[in-house]
């Protein structure tokens, strides 16, 4: 069973088909990458997976359940993380407090016990902490742990996002756009700790990303799309020699 | 500077920084309990009304300060929390059982006005919240029967195991009693912080996409808060009940949530010490007002004049100083003098500046 299975999914804002009759899966383990020129219905792809936005038709399932059944809030208790495209980061919170945020679903305690503080919230605080504290070493954030997020550099900050979904503990992480606005140097930093999430904390990766160089060195398949449907799936070498993909990108020879 | 060194989790998650830091807030307590001795009654009155309002302002902090959502209602949710005080004592209930049990009507009636009040953002919600600000005017007006309409109603003193609190005749005693409850809720108000659902607080006031996508219901989470904060503004409004001792359908005026909205400003947003700085703002500024105002008069011959306005007149103009020059109030300030004494000679200019971030993602719905 696939982990992640787009069926004959189709959304409509209006007149405006975002995303058209597509199907895919995700398989375990993999890292999956998504391209597509501007407007292609990436990023909706994304956060239909979020349950943002309801499909007009079709079916998401994650790991056999039927994933339209939870609202958005109910998505990250499969296991399921995301990045954002423009970064959304607790910004008057520290970089630590944003990671716990991210423990958010593995909550035990009820507000009297929280309120009162008892041994089983101290339990779960320190709990949280030693997980976080992983991804904060993993992710060579240490210098950053106590800083606020509003005084931090974009870089930082997207690597602080990456960090914030992974102390979800996911299967899935959706990263949108990891390497964008990021220099060439932070970009490879990205490529090899997408490589480790996968490969030593065998999380399954769905990305979007304009970078193709990021693209072919990470990713085991792409989906390529334009106006909201599949154009090629493959391996990086076949998607991008596909004839369909070069014209979507760069018009039709005539 | 004093550099912490953390070797266990515990560290992080306690609230004091190190045993001097603990130090200097319990000096500080042992000090406030002890007012008593070393302030007269006038004064200790004024104390008393100054951490009556720090409740309150901890009840508008957990809605606005950290859950972001504006509130100019509040003083409905005092008088809800006064009225249920007054008139469960009035029915028999021992203070001790009907203290808790206003708090908890006025924490239900913060989650009935919640469910409508979910779906508003931003201006729409601090309109809403004004208008229940003005209606419940009407309905204490009109609900005579129970509550007194305009005659009000007259609470002299609580019996706490026998013995008689009262603000005139044992105004230590009900300082006491004040100030316990402001620890007891401050210590609350720290310990929701550092767990799980505080935090989901902050997630929703800062993004209210990310926090979605991390697994936090976004209704609930502010559905809870605001049961929270009027809870904790009922127990406050009950309290004033006891220091105003007589009160009616204007004592909790729309102007009461205006200055308390205002104080948490001036105070500083988003933290504990806020509330209080605020509180003390807000709690002195008249005796302040009135003390200068003879100075002033004394120097320039003038007699003393009642100048109509005067009070609400300075308190704009502090407020308006403070959004422009120091947006995060006077705790925010306070932050910046401690840094640049531990730094002593190595602050700067910049340090607290933020890194804009222009981009935003489009909002989903």
């Amino acid at each position: 069973m696939s982990l992640l299975e787009f069926e004959n999914v189709t959304l409509t804002f209006g007149g405006l088909t975002a995303v058209d009759d597509l199907s895919f899966q995700v398989e375990h383990g993999e890292v999956f990458a998504i391209v597509g020129p501007n407007g292609a219905g990436k990023s909706t792809v994304f956060n239909l997976i979020s349950r943002f936005y309801d499909p007009d038709a079709g079916a998401i399932r994650f790991d056999g359940q039927d994933l339209l059944q939870v609202k958005s809030s109910g998505v990250a208790a499969f296991g399921v993380a995301r990045t954002f495209q423009n970064i959304e980061l607790f910004e008057h919170a520290t970089v630590l407090q944003n990671l716990l945020v991210g423990r958010h679903r593995h909550r035990r305690t009820n507000l009297l016990s929280e309120i009162l503080f008892t041994p089983s919230a101290r339990r779960q605080e320190i709990e949280n902490r030693e997980k976080v504290e992983a991804v904060i070493d993993f992710l060579d954030l240490q210098p950053f742990r106590d800083k606020l997020i509003s005084g931090l550099p974009y870089g930082v900050r997207k690597v602080v996002e990456v960090a914030r979904a992974l102390a979800t503990e996911p299967k899935l992480l959706l990263l949108d756009e990891p390497a964008s606005g990021l220099s060439v140097e932070e970009t490879t930093d990205m490529r090899w700790w997408i490589d480790d999430i996968r490969r030593q904390m065998g999380i399954t990766v769905l990305m979007v990303e304009h970078d193709m160089g990021l693209v072919s060195g990470v990713s085991d398949r792409v989906l390529a799309m334009a106006d909201g449907a599949k154009l090629a799936l493959g391996t990086p070498a076949q998607v991008q020699s596909h004839p369909a993909v070069i014209e979507a990108y760069l018009g039709k020879a005539s | 500077m004093r550099i912490v060194f953390k070797t266990s989790y515990m560290q992080d998650i306690r609230p004091w920084k190190d045993g001097y830091q603990l130090c200097l807030y319990l000096i500080l307590l042992a000090m406030v309990a002890a007012a008593p001795w070393w302030l007269d009654d006038f004064y200790l009155g004024e104390l008393t009304n100054v951490l009556v309002w720090a409740i309150a302002g901890l009840g508008l902090m957990i809605l606005t300060g950290h859950t972001g959502q504006a509130s100019l209602g509040h003083a409905a949710f005092l008088a809800v929390g006064c009225y249920s005080n007054v008139i469960l004592i009035e029915a028999g209930v021992p203070f001790l059982l009907a203290f808790p049990l206003a708090g908890l009507l006025t924490g239900i009636a913060g989650v009935t006005v919640a469910i409508p009040a979910l779906r508003l953002h931003g201006i729409y919600l601090a309109i809403f919240t004004l208008a229940l600000s003005v209606l419940m005017d009407d309905i204490i007006v009109l609900a005579e029967p129970i509550t007194g309409g305009v005659a009000g109603k007259y609470l002299g003193g609580v019996e706490i195991f026998g013995h008689l609190v009262d603000r005139w005749g044992t105004p230590d005693q009900f300082f006491w009693l004040v100030l316990g409850v402001a620890v007891i809720v401050t210590l609350g108000y720290i310990n929701l912080l550092r767990s799980p659902l505080g935090r989901s607080f902050i997630a929703v006031r800062d993004s209210e996409v990310s926090a979605q996508a991390m697994g936090v219901d976004i209704a609930r989470t502010k559905m809870i808060s605001f049961a929270l904060s009027c809870a904790v503004t009922g127990l406050a409004g009950a309290l004033m009940g006891l220091y105003a001792g007589a009160f009616n359908n204007e004592t909790f005026s729309v102007i009461i949530s205006i200055q308390l909205l205002m104080m948490i400003v001036i105070g500083g947003l988003g933290s504990i010490h806020g509330a209080f700085l605020g509180a003390i703002v807000i709690g002195f500024l008249p005796q302040f007002l009135s003390i200068s105002k003879e100075y002033v008069g004394a120097i320039i011959g003038s007699n003393t004049v009642a100048i109509p306005g005067l009070e609400f007149g300075i308190f704009g103009v502090i407020l308006i100083a403070f959004i422009l020059f120091e947006p995060m109030g006077m705790y925010g300030r306070w932050l910046k003098i401690r840094t640049w004494f531990e730094l002593f000679p190595f602050y700067r200019k910049d340090m607290f500046k933020r890194q804009k971030s222009y981009l935003k993602t489009e909002r989903l719905r």
